[in-house]
């Protein structure tokens, strides 16, 4: 801001053009890469198609001051509400698929650009000729137009990388950080991950259309093939990445570094050798710097410690009537039926065990429940409300949580933030200081404190299990799927985590425990429920089930039965 | 309503652009379903391919027999870029990047030696032409649908019969399990990165025989080849070939029907169709 307002001063010094005319081009390069990184950076879906966001805020501007006479400034909320448009209608055909996504999202705005170009070239949008705009009236905002143009290109970089630092800081940004990592994770606890795409992508285009809009009265004449070029799309990405992608002021740091870079070259009678090391400083910075300039700094500093304004113990609310009930569960992929008509009742503050041999299900139930696979068929009922056809975030929120047999944490996020993230997504939903609160209390319990501030990667297996219950717990769930957190586990850690399962018990969540060691199930459970081959084939206290011939058989082959 | 005749051609126009289209996707959907690398220098190579074609074809060699120069000169380049890549084991979305910046670096060398003005190859080929009925058939078109076809079905019987071709999928669909099994992935990933690069190199030629070269329009195939290659299915050699008729032979028609201007805008379209009905098979 203090910066901002000492530049602001700069067009009254007199200065001679030149120096106002780069600093805008600077400004508007820090604008563009700043608005592409808000989606493609944090969320990692990257955007090839930025020329086009960028270009149709250009001819919307264009159209409305040149071809109706408006001012610039009348024209500018069109030339970020068009393009923001534009990204709306793609992003919500795109982001719907769940295969390939980020290389999908890649591809297809690749050939956005020339989709939009081609609009616009064929329509009396342009026609062919280009577009004068030397007639659109400007604001009066400094001696000179040029002035003119590095004030309100000052303004709109500083908002937009303020906009930047805000999304970065925000349970918003939590959840762009999240999507980047592991998607379908940040899904199951809670992200609403197709609406922040959306969100973020119509934010990103919104700035890069705005950016557009002043830049066409800027340069006075617009062509199609200038405006709709790739080599934007390369420069901003370049810049991002040169910056840092995981930083709010990368991208603007990058912009600059990489505006004086150009015009080294294009001032000089090598331009074309400047095309080609352009690319290559482009694959060096993929190759070899893959934080950026800023890559280093780009951790967030945990917010300072409040008190957690939850109480530790979730009141008990009655007990032993049906929490969830699941009827009839069919799942197949491709031929292979998962689940074929699993049935099963979980009851309010039991522990109930959920067992059965290699492929019996169990995991593919615990996919279902969470929303991750819908159900072919039956009926999934939780509190009273049918949840098969609810999306993941939605049934995360109504307060089902779950672990991971393999542990899937965030891994661009450290520990405190990895379980912070459900509370931020909840039932009730928690700014990021009170959510980071909350992550204390869980990473204490969990005996994970100690290493709040690291990346997951820092952590041993044992220690990893332990976050995926930080992270379950952290969103105060009414019923918790714990997915073989014993698997891999040396017997005393084994012990530490019983321990802590039945503390978890105690925090009032009712619990199904999925596990193959027998012990755990027997000292655990107070019900326990087999699977095979997708089908619910006992039910009742875990030494009757135990007994029962038909478990034994699907455990120890037919023979035993 | 344009006449039967002009129909007809425009519709014979559309199969041998829908050729094209699928001899430059070949080489990119086996580098993208088999690889996992988005290669945009593809286009690139293709380009390069096709001015060298025009360079040699200007030397006095014969376009088809430049290939027996280009074609190995551009495995040993496909090679290189997979070493490149495998090396620094970079994901399926920094190839695109990367990739990107080798295609850039491709365009200025090509505009340095050749400049940005438009080139066109003069041979023997571009006079030949027959008539069938009422319709025209040129030999440069005939060529590229024949070589088209020939490359992507045996590509198809390569993969689907021969040992190699399996010991190719099995090292797709899991590489360490592949090479468990004794099967040297590596090598055949360096080999099969070798093979897109040629057949770049061959729709280079192809290109080079049928249009005119200028640095800058290798970014107009992008688009279409893309969706041509995500409509076939991605590591399915027959796919882009299908999917390049497909929407050669619909672009054909929307000249004929509207205006030539519009039909970049048939492949996205088709592709957007395509995303918003089949979303599961994507």
């Amino acid at each position: 801001m203090l910066v901002a307002a000492v530049l602001a001063v700069l067009p009254f010094l007199g200065l001679p053009a030149f120096y106002e005319s780069f600093m805008y081009l600077l400004f508007s390069w820090a604008v563009l890469a700043t608005s592409w990184n808000i989606l493609s950076g944090y969320s990692g879906y990257f955007s090839f198609g930025h020329a086009a966001f960028f270009g149709a805020g250009v001819y919307t501007t264009a159209v409305l001051g040149s071809k109706l006479g408006w001012s610039l400034l009348w024209t500018l909320p069109f030339a970020a509400a068009v393009p923001s448009l534009l990204g709306l209608v793609l992003g919500s055909i795109i982001f719907r698929v769940r295969a390939l996504r980020g290389e999908l999202f890649a591809v297809l705005t690749l050939a956005v650009t020339f989709v939009v170009a081609t609009i616009v070239l064929n329509t009396p949008i342009d026609g062919g000729p280009g577009v004068m705009l030397s007639a659109v009236p400007l604001p009066r905002l400094a001696p000179s137009p040029s002035g003119t143009f590095y004030l309100m290109a000052l303004a709109l970089a500083t908002v937009t990388v303020w906009i930047a630092y805000a999304v970065h800081r925000s349970r918003f940004g939590t959840g762009l950080f999240a999507i980047h990592d592991d998607e379908e994770v940040a899904e199951v606890m809670g992200v609403p991950t197709y609406r922040f795409k959306l969100a973020a992508f119509a934010l990103s285009c919104a700035l890069a259309g705005l950016a557009g809009g002043i830049h066409g009265v800027f340069v006075s004449y617009v062509t199609v093939s200038e405006i709709f070029s790739h080599w934007i799309a390369l420069y901003v990405i370049l810049m991002a990445a040169l910056g840092g992608t995981r930083h709010w002021l990368g991208p603007a740091v990058g912009a600059a570094a990489v505006t004086v870079l150009l015009y080294a070259f294009t001032a000089s009678d090598y331009a074309i050798a400047g095309k080609a090391f352009t690319g290559l400083v482009f694959i060096l910075v993929i190759l070899f710097l893959p934080g950026g300039l800023l890559g280093r700094f780009a951790q967030r500093k945990p917010l300072p410690r409040v008190a957690s304004t939850v109480p530790a113990v979730a009141p008990r609310t009655g007990g032993g009537e049906p929490l969830l009930v699941v009827r009839d569960v069919a799942k197949a992929f491709k031929g292979v039926q998962a689940l074929a008509g699993v049935a099963l009742e979980v009851r309010r503050g039991e522990i109930l065990g959920l067992v059965g041999p290699n492929g019996s299900g169990k995991s593919t139930l615990i996919n279902v429940v969470s929303g991750h696979y819908r159900a072919d068929a039956g009926s999934i009922v939780f509190e009273g409300r049918e949840l098969s056809d609810e999306a993941p975030h939605r049934i995360a929120r109504a307060g089902i949580a779950r672990t991971y047999q393999i542990p899937r944490p965030f891994s661009h996020l450290t520990v405190l933030e990895n379980v912070a993230l459900p509370p931020m997504f909840g039932k009730a939903v928690m700014d990021r200081a009170r959510a980071e609160a909350e992550a204390w209390r869980w990473l204490e319990f969990t005996g994970l404190a100690a290493k709040a501030q690291e990346l997951p990667q820092a952590l041993n297996l044992h220690q990893r299990k332990f976050l995926e219950l930080a992270r379950a717990l952290a969103a105060r769930p009414k019923l918790i799927f714990l997915d073989e957190v014993l698997s891999g586990l040396t017997p005393s850690e084994m012990d530490e985590a019983i321990r802590l399962v039945r503390a978890i018990r105690e925090q009032g969540a009712t619990i199904v425990f999925v596990e193959h060691v027998m012990r755990a199930v027997l000292e655990l459970t107070d019900r326990v429920v087999v699977l095979t081959y997708g089908k619910t084939i006992a039910a009742g206290a875990p030494r009757d089930v135990m007994r029962d011939p038909q478990v034994i058989g699907a455990y120890l082959g037919g023979a035993h039965a | 309503m344009p006449s039967a005749a002009l129909l007809g051609q425009s519709l014979l126009a559309g199969i041998f652009a829908g050729a094209l289209y699928g001899l430059l996707g070949l080489g990119l959907t086996l580098a993208w379903g088999m690889l996992r690398q988005i290669n945009l220098a593809h286009f690139a190579l293709v380009f390069l391919g096709a001015y060298l074609t025009y360079q040699l074809s200007a030397a006095g060699f014969d376009p088809l027999v430049t290939l027996a120069i280009i074609a190995p000169a551009f495995f040993v380049l496909g090679i290189a870029l997979h070493a490149l890549l495998a090396r620094f084991k970079v994901n399926p979305l920094n190839t695109l990047l990367i990739t990107f910046g080798f295609t850039v670096m491709l365009e200025s060398l090509i505009q340095w030696i050749w400049s940005a003005d438009y080139r066109r190859l003069d041979s023997h080929y571009a006079g030949v032409k027959w008539k069938i009925g009422q319709l025209f058939v040129t030999l440069p078109e005939l060529l590229t649908l024949g070589i088209a076809c020939a490359l992507a079905l045996a590509t198809w019987a390569l993969l689907r019969y021969t040992d190699l071709g399996r010991a190719l999928r099995a090292t797709a669909e899991d590489a360490p399990m592949a090479a468990a099994f004794g099967v040297n992935h590596k090598l055949l990933a360096l080999l099969l990165s070798g093979a897109c690069a040629s057949f770049a190199a061959v729709a280079g030629t192809c290109l080079a025989l049928s249009y005119t070269l200028a640095p800058s329009q290798m970014y107009a195939w992008i688009g279409v080849v893309f969706a041509v290659v995500m409509i076939g299915g991605l590591g399915n050699p027959l796919g882009p070939l299908v999917a390049g008729l497909v929407i050669g032979v619909s672009e054909a028609l929307t000249m004929a029907l509207t205006a030539p201007a519009w039909a970049p805008l048939v492949s996205f379209s088709l592709l957007i169709a395509a995303l918003l009905l089949r979303p599961e098979k994507f």
